[in-house]
């Protein structure tokens, strides 16, 4: 009797596990299918539609990525939006950690205040205020990638909310140990905090990386209405797809292209997946 | 309600009586929030007041060193050997005045009108020829105007600062104390002043590139800045409150633009929208969490990374591609018919409703990996030996993630929801990168569709269509929609946290 029921039991956690194997299985397909698709097509030789309705190549060739390197302007939006990143990081990762040190650390009248002000100007639609931001570019002709590389950088102050939690967790009393003992502030923030801030300053400067190449709102308006030189990937791609005429041919391209962007960044991505997943996971808890 | 039958409440219990009661408290708080308007205003008048006070007292006390620092900025420093200091002083007071007369007064001046006079062919007799000549640009008028406002209040802030700090010096000298040298100037930024140092190139950043444009903006909702009025050929001027009661109140404008109806539609949607993509995007996520961490469940990393990778890959990439797969001759439909599944193309993105189903389930898609990977994180925290009581009171894994698992989360998750509710409202890649906003809205002279958002409908208005009017005050309208709504969720999630820790 005992036997059995232990057996039945055994059986039913079996059977929960196939089920759950399952549901993992099929939910990773629906995950995947639709980048496997993108390589898939990205390799189509001939010059059939997506309404020619099947998956596989009837000839397999690497002809729409030497298009795309050799007939597109590509390689130049490609290089635009990797400046755009690289320099985005370098000052976005400053800034943040600067507003986060001082809103976490340091009293001042202002503090409050200061905080209210980037919560209200959060609430206001980010793109409101890019037409007056697109004109102050334009009077200064920075239309193109100094004026990207301005606007994502500029508002990254209002980005300090998951790094000041990180920040309030490293015990004040480190700090004041080490001003008992004569360090400024700045020594402090420097000698102490910093080392300590590993995991979260590579969270921002994943986030940091990543977010120019996703972005379309404000680099359409900002360098997507002047020369094709100025493109970052996601501008030139879409007006690839934008036109109906224009759509069936540069499909295939497209779908290279997606290729060349995604593995880069996707590898970046999962490499430090530890820490995009402590940030998140950190920041979304603490309210 | 007494405090010992709320304890005895499940936690499920509880959060549903929270959620009750803070719809019942719902009027007080408002009434709470507005009688509380009085009391910061009167702190307000407080903190400006002193302001005054400590003006006359430096008038008052002020020797003729201070006195004539309220015309010379730093005079009184300068008199008094903190060189650095006073030096700064002057040397912003001079280049304010040079400002003001060399550009923000002429600016200033024409901010009533916006300008006169726009473009004009004018007959050049050295060149003998006519000539486009451009006199008012009414944009740069508002623009380089409110710059000066801002640039003023910064002036008057200084010179408030200029006045104490020269009246206090004088203080320290009366009272023979040693007065802070330059150098010690310098020191304190690594210090007591530290927060300068760190917060002025963020803040600078933040002046320039969001808090001007969007008084700017604000601004431009009260002219009738649209097609008709480019900045340049023909100035626009102030048109009160037109754009707004136009956006309100409705009727077809001169041009055969509609507003109020397609406001009203786009709001009701957004709001819609942003319920069903937090909810089914937290729901489900939370669902996958709990299968991936299931006890027994082998190779955790793997589906974990599989999921997380989706977050990597850039947005406009995979929702471009999505939006190619559904289209009416896209790859699924084609497929679908080849296979004689379908007569007629499933029409995923052309048929309002369909698309707005097809939006939220394709935000499932691209919302999941996150919000699984904050539920895992939550989810490793419950402690297992409530799980183990559950179980031996003969709780099954249903009702224990009933009353468990769903209370846990909410409890510790509601900060994450709220702020995933308002990041919905203004969820733009998804809508736009999908479907456009398309189909149209079935309104005659209207410019949204049946899935715009309200903030793809304020890109729609601004990029394609120059109603640069009507799409502020769409603006205004989405701030006011999302600061209530957060007003009003942020502070039952205080009231939540105050209330009770959970269990």
């Amino acid at each position: 009797m005992e036997k059995q029921k232990y057996a039945s039991k055994k059986g039913r956690e079996r059977l929960s596990l196939a089920v759950i194997y399952t549901i993992l299985i099929l939910i990773s397909l629906v995950w995947l299918i639709p980048f496997f698709l993108i390589v898939i097509l990205s390799l189509r030789g001939e010059a059939a539609g997506m309404s020619a309705g099947y998956i596989f190549p009837k000839e397999w060739s690497f002809k729409n990525y030497i298009t795309l390197f050799t007939e597109t302007q590509f390689l130049r939006w490609y290089g635009n939006t990797l400046l755009v990143s690289l320099v985005v990081t370098i000052f976005q990762t400053i800034i943040v950690l600067m507003t986060s040190y001082a809103l976490s650390r340091l009293r001042f009248k202002m503090r409050k205040p200061l905080m209210n002000l980037m919560l209200i100007l959060g609430m206001f639609p980010g793109f409101l205020s890019m037409t007056a931001v697109y004109f102050i570019l334009d009077s200064m002709h920075f239309t193109n990638v100094i004026g990207l590389i301005l606007v994502y950088s500029a508002s990254s102050a209002m980005q300090y909310y998951i790094c000041k939690g990180f920040f309030d967790t490293i015990p004040k009393s480190l700090d004041e140990a080490a001003r008992i003992d004569g360090a400024s502030r700045h020594t402090v923030f420097f000698k102490i905090i910093l080392p300590l801030a590993k995991p979260i300053i590579i969270y921002t400067i994943l986030t940091a990386f990543i977010a120019p190449w996703g972005e379309y709102m404000f680099s359409s308006l900002i360098v997507g209405t002047g020369s094709m030189d100025n493109y970052t990937v996601a501008v030139g791609m879409w007006k690839w797809l934008e036109n109906p005429q224009l759509r069936t041919a540069y499909f295939p391209v497209f779908c290279a292209a997606a290729v060349i962007v995604s593995i880069p960044i996707t590898a970046l991505f999962i490499w430090l997946q530890r820490y995009y997943v402590e940030g998140v996971t950190g920041g979304s808890v603490k309210g | 309600m007494v405090d010992l039958e709320y304890l005895k409440m499940s936690p499920w219990g509880k959060f549903w009586f929270n959620f009750k009661s803070f719809f019942k408290r719902l009027p007080s708080s408002f009434v709470a929030f507005f009688k509380a308007i009085p009391k910061k205003l009167y702190k307000l008048w407080l903190a400006f007041a002193g302001i005054f006070i400590n003006i006359g007292k430096a008038a008052k006390d002020g020797d003729w060193k201070t006195r004539t620092s309220f015309g010379i900025m730093g005079f009184g420093l300068l008199a008094r050997k903190q060189y650095l200091k006073g030096i700064l002083y002057l040397v912003f007071e001079i280049l304010f005045v040079l400002y003001m007369v060399f550009f923000g007064w002429k600016y200033l001046a024409q901010m009533g009108t916006l300008g006169v006079m726009g473009q004009v062919e004018e007959w050049d007799p050295a060149l003998g020829a006519y000539v486009t000549k451009v006199y008012d640009n009414s944009l740069l008028i508002l623009l380089y105007s409110l710059l000066t406002i801002f640039i003023m209040v910064a002036f008057v802030y200084m010179w408030y600062q200029n006045v104490k700090g020269n009246l206090l010096s004088q203080q320290f000298t009366e009272a023979h104390l040693a007065l802070p040298t330059s150098k010690d100037d310098i020191k304190s930024y690594a210090n007591e002043n530290y927060h300068k140092t760190l917060l002025s190139i963020p803040l600078l950043g933040l002046v320039i590139f969001t808090i001007l444009p969007t008084f700017f903006m604000i601004f431009i909702a009260f002219t009738n800045y649209g097609p008709g009025h480019s900045p340049t050929v023909n100035p626009f001027h102030w048109s009160g409150f037109d754009n707004f009661s136009s956006v309100i109140v409705g009727g077809i404008s001169a041009d055969g633009k509609e507003f109020a109806i397609t406001f009203r539609e786009i709001l009701l949607w957004t709001i819609i929208w942003a319920f069903f993509a937090t909810f089914t995007n937290y729901v489900l996520g939370m669902v996958v969490a709990i299968l991936i961490n299931k006890k027994g469940v082998k190779f955790k990393k793997l589906w974990r990374t599989i999921l997380v990778m989706t977050i990597a890959i850039p947005q406009f990439v995979s929702l471009m591609f999505m939006s190619q797969l559904l289209a009416d001759q896209g790859l699924i439909n084609s497929l679908l018919m080849n296979w004689g599944w379908i007569s007629k193309p499933i029409p995923f993105l052309t048929d309002g409703t369909v698309a707005r189903i097809t939006v939220i389930i394709v935000n499932v898609w691209v919302g999941i990996p996150y919000s699984m990977l904050i539920c895992t994180g939550i989810l490793m925290n419950i402690p297992a030996d409530l799980y183990e009581s559950a179980r031996i009171d003969g709780a099954g894994p249903v009702k224990a993630y009933m009353k468990i698992t769903l209370p846990y989360m909410l409890h510790v998750t509601t900060p994450y929801l709220i702020t995933q509710f308002i990041g919905n409202l203004n969820n733009f890649n998804i809508i736009f990168l999908l479907t456009g906003g398309n189909p149209p809205l079935d309104v005659s002279g209207s410019t949204g569709g049946q899935t715009d958002l309200l903030i793809t409908w304020l890109y729609k208005l601004t990029v394609s269509d120059g109603q640069y009017a009507v799409a502020s005050v769409i603006g205004i309208f989405t701030f006011i929609v999302v600061a209530v709504l957060s007003l009003v969720l942020y502070n039952r999630s205080k009231s939540v946290k105050n209330e009770e820790e959970f269990m």
